[in-house]
C-alpha cells in the first residue's frame, strides 16, 4: 500500500476510532516506536539552517536517512531542535532535489539533462574566454593588479569551512576580485 | 558574538534588539529562558513589531525602523547622567581618556556632520588624538579635560533627550525611561548584559553605527569579555561565520587579512603600510604579527617554492578605495560589465536587494553557474516572470551538490564554534559535494592552460590543491587535508624560541603541523590557510572540531573539550577584561578566567598578562584598549542619528543632515542605473506612505530555497503575507487573509494581509493627528514553488506550493556606509487590497 503523509494521518484517526470500540492497539504502538531506528547506522551532524549549530543525529538504513532527530550530548541544543532542524529528513529524503546537472543554452527554453564531464569542459571553456578577454595586468594608474575584470562571484555561508578556503583560493587563483556572498546581505 | 550560545543563561539582563531570536534562533531559547529560570534575569525586547520574542520579554518598547541610534544614544546620556556607568572599567579599559584634536567638530555644532566632509567623503585629519614629543596619546585619567574622549561623549550625547528620542523613535518615554533603567543596572561589577542583535541592525544605511552605539554602552557598563555579557551577532546562515573567517568577500582574505590594493606593489610595501603600530608601551598590539599571518596565507595558496614576493604578485590587487561589493556587482552587472557569472550555493534573484535589478543582471551576461540542492529563481531566472527566455542570451550551468548530510566537514557557528559533521548517506542521484565540483573546474581551466596561451596563467597553473585524489570518474575532495591546510604546517626543520616563553626553544621537523598561530612565521618556513583556525588539527588528537568532550569545570557552560572555537579554543573573547587591572575577577561567581599563582585557568586567557603588570586587555587594538571613540570609521567617531535613505519623515529631528552623509548614493545622477528609483529621499512621497521591514519566520531559511521544497515547512509556512496593524487595516478596507498588493517605488508582491495588534501606528515628533504606520513582510519566498507559474515536462513540482515572490522586490539598492550591506529594514512601500487602490 503507498500511502501519503496525509493519507497516513487519515489511517491514523480511524485507528483512533477503532480503538475507542474496545480494540488495544497499544502494544502494536510501542513495538513500531522500537522499530523505528533498529539495525539503523548513526552519525552526527549539524543543523545546515541558522547559526546556532545544534547537534542532529542521523540514522540510515539500507542507504536510507530513516530518522534524524536532535542529540542530547550537544551543550548547545541537549536534544532540541527547531521546526526548521526537525525537518532536515526531508531535505535528504526529497523526490525534488537535483540529480543531474542541467544546462540551458543561450536562447532556449528549457533545461537541458547533461553528463557531469560535458559540463566542466564548457564551464572550463567559457571561464578562460571570459578571463582571457578581461584580464587586466596592471590598472589605469598602470600599478600591477593583475586581475580578471569579466566574472564576478557569490556564495557561499552554505558550503562547509574547508569548501569556503579552497572557493576563494579557487577564484582568487582565477584572478577574481568580485567576490562576496551571504555576509554581505 | 564576542560569547556564545551557552552563555545567554549567564546574564542578568538580556536586551533583543534588532533580532527576533525566538522565531530566527529558536533553540537559543533554550539559554534565555535558562537564565529567566535560574537566575531571575530580565528581559528587554525593542522592535517596531510586537514578535514571538517581544511575547516572551519582560518589558516591551516599540520604535520606528531605522531609529536605533536615536534609541541608544538616549541610552547613553541616561547612563552618563546618571554616573551608572563602571568608572575603573571605562578608564583602564577603554579610551575615554585619550585625548582628541581639538579641531574636531561634532554634529551639534556642524549642522549634523563631523568635521572633514567634502562630497561624501570625510577627512579625517580632524579626528586624530593629541600625541606628545614621543608620538604616545595624550591621556587625561581624571576624564575631565574637555578634550577627552569622555567629555565629547558627554557632550555629543546631551542632545539625545529623552523628549528628543521620543519624538524621532516614537517610543513613549515611560517606556524608554525604563528600558534605560533596566538595562544600566548591568554597569555594577556583579551585574551582566547581553544584547542580542542580527539582520534588524545591520540592514541600514547606519547598520554599522548601531551596532557599535550598543558596543559603547556595554563597554561604559563594563559588559565586555564577562560571561553573561557581550556583543552577540546572531547570524543568519549555519556557516556565514566561518565563510567570512575565511575571506569569501572582496574586501579580505582569510583570517581578516585586508586585501592588497593596488598601490601596495610588493609584500614588503604591504607589510609596511598594513601592519599596525603602537607608541603605546604596555600595548601588546597583536596585529604587529600580520606579515606571520600573510607570509603563511600565500604558502597555503602556492606551496614552498615559490618566492613570497612572487606569492604576492600572482595575488589579484583591488583599485584603493574602490568598493567591490554586492550592490557594486549587480549594478556593474546590468551595466554589462561582467561575461561570466558564479552564484554558488545562493540564490541572488531572491536575496539581493532590488532582486528585479538583479534578474536583469543575469540577463546581460554570457554564463551564469548555479550550484545548489533544488531548482531556484537564480538558475531557472531566465524564464521567471517577465522574462522572454528567447530574448536571453544566457547560457546557465544548475550543478546539483550534496546536502550537508552527504558529505563531511565542518562548519562554525556564531559563538565561533568549529563543529564536524559527517557523512550519513551518498549524495542524491548524480550529484557531487562542493569540493569535488570546483576541484573539477579547477582542473579542466588548469588543463586549458597548459595547453594553450593565456594572461598570467602561473596564477592558475600553480596553485596547490593536495586536497584528494582521482578515483572513478571524479575527483574525491577530502576535507581532513584541507582542515590541515587550513591549520598550517611547517615547511622546513626549524627551531623557534617559544613566543610565550623567551629562551626556551622548540625543535620542529618540515611537515609537523603548526601548534598555534604564536607559532606562525614571516619568512615562508609555515603555512597556514587561515590563522585563526591555526591550532584546530594537531597531531596526537586529530580535528579538534570533533571532540565530544562534556566537561564544564567552571559551570559557566564553556564546554571547552566539546569541539574547537577559533581563536585557541576561547569561548569568551576579550575576556582579559573579565578582571581588574590587579587580575581580580570583577564577579568571582562567574569568573572567566582565574589567576591561580602560576597561570590562568578557566578560559584561554585573552590578552591579559600576568597579573598587575599593566598589559591592557583589547590586544587586538593597536593601543590596547577598546573604542569608545572610533575615528577608524566612514561615517563618524560618534554614532549619531540619521533617517534611512527612503523614510516617512520630512525632516531629522537631530539636526539638519537627513540621511547618512557617507553612504553611497546610487540615486545621484550618473552613479545608479535606469532601474535604481526611489521614493521619499528628499521628501515624503505620498503614493508610498508606509514604512516596510523585511523579516524572517521559523518554519523558513532566507530565500525558502531549501525549505520550500520541504512539505512539512511549506505546509506551515505556505507564502507572502504581510502584516500590519488594526488601524492601518481599517484605514485600508483590509481584513485578515485578504490578498494585497504590497508595492515599493521598484516592484511589487502579492501577499496575504495578517492583521494584527503587533503593529502599532506610531507617533512621531508628537503628531497625533498624523501616525505613522508600519508593515511587515518576511522574505523567504518565490516564484520557483508556486503553483500557477509555468511548468515544462521534466520540471521538479513542490509537493506543497507556496505562494508570492521574493520581498527583495521592493528593497532599494543603498547600503550601509562601512560594509553596503542593503538598507532591507526601512523603507518606503504601499499597501492595497488586490484590485482596490
Amino acid at each position: 500500500m503507498n500511502v501519503s503523509r496525509r493519507g497516513f494521518l487519515k489511517l491514523s484517526g480511524t485507528v483512533a476510532a477503532v480503538s475507542g470500540l474496545g480494540i488495544n492497539l497499544a502494544p502494536t504502538a510501542a513495538h513500531a516506536r522500537e522499530l523505528k531506528i533498529k539495525y539503523a547506522k548513526e552519525t552526527t551532524t549539524v543543523c545546515p539552517y541558522c547559526s546556532v549549530g545544534c547537534s542532529i543525529i542521523v540514522s540510515v538504513r539500507d542507504g536510507k536517512v530513516i530518522n534524524t532527530e536532535g542529540d542530547p550530548d550537544s551543550p548547545i541544543n541537549r536534544g532540541a531542535l527547531c521546526s526548521k532542524g526537525g525537518s532536515i529528513y526531508q531535505m535528504a529524503e526529497n523526490v525534488n532535489r537535483l540529480g543531474k546537472p542541467l544546462y540551458r543554452a543561450p536562447f532556449a527554453t528549457e533545461w537541458k539533462e547533461v553528463e557531469w564531464e560535458w559540463a566542466f569542459d564548457k564551464i572550463a571553456e567559457n571561464v578562460k574566454k571570459s578571463r582571457d578577454a578581461s584580464f587586466k595586468k596592471t590598472n589605469a594608474k598602470g600599478e600591477l593588479v593583475n586581475r580578471t575584470e569579466g566574472i564576478a562571484s557569490v556564495g557561499s555561508a552554505a558550503m562547509d569551512l574547508e569548501e569556503c578556503f579552497t572557493y576563494q583560493k579557487f577564484l582568487r587563483g582565477l584572478g577574481l576580485v568580485y567576490i562576496e556572498h551571504q555576509a554581505r546581505i | 558574538m564576542t560569547n556564545h550560545w551557552v552563555d545567554f543563561k549567564n546574564s542578568d539582563i538580556i536586551l533583543i534588539m534588532g533580532s527576533n531570536p525566538a522565531s530566527n534562533h529558536p533553540v537559543s531559547w533554550k539559554w534565555i529562558q535558562n537564565a529567566v529560570d535560574n537566575r531571575g534575569a530580565k528581559i528587554i525586547c525593542v522592535d517596531p513589531r510586537f514578535t514571538q520574542s517581544a511575547s516572551k520579554a519582560h518589558l516591551y518598547a516599540p520604535l520606528r525602523s531605522g531609529t536605533d541610534i536615536a534609541f541608544l544614544g538616549g541610552m547613553i546620556k541616561y547612563i552618563l547622567d546618571n554616573k551608572l556607568y563602571f568608572e575603573e572599567y571605562v578608564k583602564n579599559y577603554t579610551n575615554a581618556s585619550f585625548l582628541v584634536n581639538p579641531d574636531l567638530k561634532m554634529p551639534g555644532e556642524n549642522n549634523g556632520v563631523f568635521s572633514g566632509l567634502t562630497d561624501g567623503k570625510y577627512d579625517k585629519g580632524t579626528w586624530s588624538y593629541q600625541t606628545g614629543p614621543d608620538g604616545v596619546i595624550k591621556k587625561d585619567k581624571s576624564l575631565s579635560d574637555p578634550n577627552c574622549v569622555f567629555q565629547l561623549l558627554i557632550k555629543h550625547y546631551s542632545r539625545y533627550t529623552p523628549e528628543l528620542v521620543t519624538k524621532i523613535t516614537g517610543t513613549p518615554t515611560d517606556k524608554l525611561l525604563e528600558v534605560y533603567k533596566l538595562y544600566a543596572s548591568t554597569g555594577k561589577p556583579d551585574k551582566a548584559g547581553v544584547e542580542l542583535y542580527a539582520m534588524g541592525w545591520t540592514q541600514h544605511t547606519v547598520g554599522t553605527q548601531n551596532i557599535r552605539t550598543m558596543c559603547m554602552i556595554q563597554l561604559l557598563l563594563g559588559n565586555m569579555g564577562i560571561a553573561g555579557g557581550g556583543v552577540a551577532a546572531m547570524r543568519g546562515e549555519g556557516n556565514v561565520q566561518g565563510s567570512t573567517d575565511h575571506g569569501l568577500l572582496f574586501h579580505i582574505w582569510p583570517g581578516y587579512l585586508s586585501t592588497p590594493t593596488a598601490s601596495l606593489a610588493s609584500l614588503k610595501i604591504y607589510n609596511e603600510k598594513q601592519t599596525p603600530t603602537t607608541k603605546e608601551k604596555d600595548s601588546l598590539n597583536w596585529w604587529k604579527n600580520k606579515p606571520k599571518y600573510v607570509a603563511s596565507f600565500l604558502r597555503s595558496m602556492y606551496g614552498k617554492d615559490m618566492a613570497l614576493e612572487d606569492a604576492y604578485a600572482m595575488m589579484p590587487k583591488v583599485d584603493d578605495g574602490v568598493n567591490y561589493s554586492w550592490l557594486t556587482i549587480f549594478d556593474q552587472m546590468y551595466k554589462g560589465k561582467f561575461t561570466g557569472f558564479f552564484a554558488w550555493g545562493m540564490n541572488p534573484a531572491c536575496s539581493g536587494a532590488h532582486s528585479n535589478k538583479v534578474r536583469q543582471a543575469m540577463t546581460k551576461v554570457d554564463w551564469v553557474v548555479n550550484v545548489n540542492l533544488f531548482d531556484n529563481e537564480t538558475g531557472s531566472f531566465w524564464r521567471g516572470p517577465g522574462m522572454d527566455p528567447t530574448k536571453i542570451k544566457t547560457e546557465v550551468f544548475m550543478l546539483p551538490c550534496a546536502s550537508s548530510i552527504e558529505k563531511e566537514g565542518s562548519i562554525a557557528n556564531s559563538g565561533r564554534l568549529q563543529q564536524w559533521r559527517y557523512k550519513a548517506v551518498e549524495p542524491v542521484g548524480d550529484s557531487l559535494p562542493d569540493g569535488d565540483i570546483m576541484s573539477e573546474i579547477l582542473f579542466k581551466v588548469q588543463d586549458l592552460y597548459k595547453k594553450h596561451d593565456g594572461p598570467h596563467k602561473e596564477a592558475l597553473t600553480q596553485l596547490t590543491w593536495p586536497y584528494g585524489k582521482k578515483a572513478g570518474k571524479h575527483f574525491h575532495y577530502d576535507p581532513r587535508k584541507v582542515a590541515a591546510e587550513i591549520n598550517g604546517f611547517f615547511l622546513e626543520d626549524k627551531k623557534i624560541e617559544n613566543p610565550t616563553k623567551k629562551g626556551e626553544f622548540r625543535e620542529f621537523k618540515k611537515g609537523d603541523l603548526v601548534p598555534t598561530f604564536a607559532w606562525l612565521q614571516d619568512d615562508g618556513s609555515t603555512s597556514s590557510g587561515c590563522w585563526v583556525y591555526c591550532g584546530s588539527v594537531t597531531p596526537d588528537k586529530g580535528i579538534l572540531p570533533m571532540r565530544r568532550g562534556q566537561a564544564d569545570p567552571t559551570g559557566l557552560g564553556l564546554f571547552s573539550e566539546w569541539c574547537w572555537s577559533w581563536p585557541v579554543n576561547r569561548r569568551i573573547i576579550y575576556n582579559g577584561a573579565s578582571v581588574d587591572p590587579s587580575g581580580k575577577p570583577w564577579d568571582p561567581s562567574r569568573a572567566v578566567i582565574t589567576w591561580n599563582g602560576e597561570k590562568w585557568v578557566g578560559d584561554v586567557p585573552d590578552g591579559v598578562g600576568d597579573p598587575g603588570k599593566g598589559r591592557p586587555p583589547f590586544i587586538m587594538k593597536p593601543d590596547g584598549v577598546a573604542s569608545l571613540y572610533g575615528p577608524g570609521l566612514a561615517d563618524g567617531p560618534f554614532p549619531e542619528h540619521y533617517e534611512p535613505l527612503e523614510c516617512p519623515v520630512e525632516k531629522n529631528l537631530m539636526s539638519p543632515q537627513k540621511n547618512n552623509p557617507a553612504i553611497k548614493r546610487f540615486d545621484k545622477k550618473g552613479v545608479g542605473s535606469d532601474l535604481d528609483v526611489y521614493s521619499g529621499v528628499g521628501s515624503c512621497d505620498p503614493r508610498f506612505p508606509f514604512i516596510c521591514s523585511t523579516y524572517r519566520v521559523s518554519e523558513h531559511w532566507q530565500t525558502g530555497v531549501l525549505t520550500r521544497w520541504c512539505p512539512w515547512l511549506a505546509e506551515m509556512q505556505p507564502g507572502m503575507f504581510v502584516e500590519m496593524s488594526l488601524e492601518l487595516a481599517k484605514a485600508k478596507g483590509i481584513a485578515s487573509g485578504d490578498k494585497c498588493v504590497v508595492s515599493s517605488a521598484r516592484g511589487e508582491v502579492e501577499c496575504s494581509a495578517i492583521v494584527t495588534p503587533r503593529f502599532k501606528p506610531f507617533i512621531i515628533n508628537g503628531d497625533k493627528d498624523n501616525p505613522i504606520h508600519e508593515v511587515g513582510i518576511p522574505w523567504h519566498f518565490g516564484w520557483i514553488t508556486t503553483k500557477d507559474r509555468e511548468y515544462n515536462p521534466g520540471d521538479k513540482k513542490a509537493e506543497v506550493f507556496t505562494h508570492g515572490d521574493a520581498a527583495n522586490l521592493l528593497v532599494p539598492t543603498i547600503g550601509d556606509a562601512n560594509t553596503m550591506i542593503p538598507e532591507s529594514k526601512a523603507f518606503m512601500v504601499n499597501v492595497v487590497k488586490k484590485g482596490g487602490r
